[in-house]
């Protein structure tokens, strides 16, 4: 058995990260460590450490499906982790993550209001209006809150789905953070010489 | 005679996603991920048991034969 380490506890962490957004939706804040920690890391010293290490979602997946068997654990279709599909979802993600800046900033000049909903899958709008007392913050800061619970919502879920159809970390074959991260460290090693084995 | 296992961890770089699901699952920390690139097998270390091939989510790793260089007889 391999010594457990402090950052094999991180799945716990996501778990935390969707409780404390349920209570109150300004804690999805917190999410933005797992958005910048990963890019910080593949920018400035060329690893993808985050998800060999430190990402919560991930060790999720595998404490859910290798743990706790939830997945058929059966091959990941092929089209899943195709370059093509792969970096299409990354730019769908990347226009989602915009439109999500474009509304708080919407909220943030009064050209539209606080909307209190989570959407679910882009487009199922659920009421989440207890987590926020209005007028707490600023509303562009809510609306943030909002939309990016939304978003990391969504793409846990996703992961859950495709870990009980498929395997347990499929979601990792087409994660956009996992994309980005890795298209970024292959492009800063482009000039290294690979190792053999 | 062989004092290696036969059998060692082939990764396919060409597919890998370097997500390191197969670097948390070895028992000899002999897998790790390139620069963020692809998984790379310490191939001498290697026990062949398939721990990693099994867990990687998009099959990018297979088992196959030893040859001399890696090790198989030393
Ligand atoms: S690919 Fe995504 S979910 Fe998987 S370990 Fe990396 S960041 Fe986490
Ligand atoms: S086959 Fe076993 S020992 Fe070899 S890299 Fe995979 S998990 Fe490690
Ligand atoms: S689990 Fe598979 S896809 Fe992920 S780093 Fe290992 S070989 Fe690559």
């Amino acid at each position: 058995m391999k010594k457990k380490r402090w950052y094999d506890y991180l799945w716990m962490w996501t778990i935390l990260y969707f409780a404390l957004g349920f209570y109150n939706i300004l804690f999805a804040w917190l999410g933005m460590i797992d958005f910048l920690v990963p890019l910080l890391l593949a920018i400035f010293w060329g690893n993808k450490r985050f998800c060999n290490r430190y990402c919560g979602r991930g060790q999720l997946l595998s404490q859910l499906g290798v743990k706790m068997k939830c997945t058929r654990n059966v091959a990941t279709p092929r089209w899943l982790y195709s370059k093509l599909f792969r970096y299409g979802f990354l730019v769908f993600f990347l226009a989602t993550f915009g439109n999500m800046i474009y509304q708080t900033y919407l909220v943030g000049s009064c050209a539209t209001t606080l909307k209190e909903t989570a959407t679910i899958f882009w487009t199922l709008q659920v009421p989440w209006n207890w987590a926020y007392s209005r007028g707490a913050v600023p509303d562009w800061i809510a609306q943030f809150s909002f939309g990016f619970y939304s978003l990391m919502l969504t793409s846990a879920l996703l992961g859950v789905i495709v870990m009980a159809l498929y395997k347990p970390r499929t979601w990792c074959a087409f994660c956009p953070m996992g994309t980005m991260t890795q298209a970024i460290c292959q492009y800063k090693s482009r000039r290294s010489r690979p190792p053999q084995s | 005679m062989s004092s290696r296992p036969k059998l060692i961890a082939n990764v396919n770089r060409k597919i890998c996603v370097a997500c390191g699901t197969c670097v948390t699952q070895c028992p000899k920390s002999v897998i790790d991920v390139w620069r963020g690139s692809f998984a790379v097998v310490a191939l001498a270390q290697c026990l062949g048991c398939g721990r990693c091939a099994a867990a990687c989510p998009i099959g990018a790793i297979t088992l196959r034969e030893r040859v001399k260089s890696e090790g198989e007889t030393l």
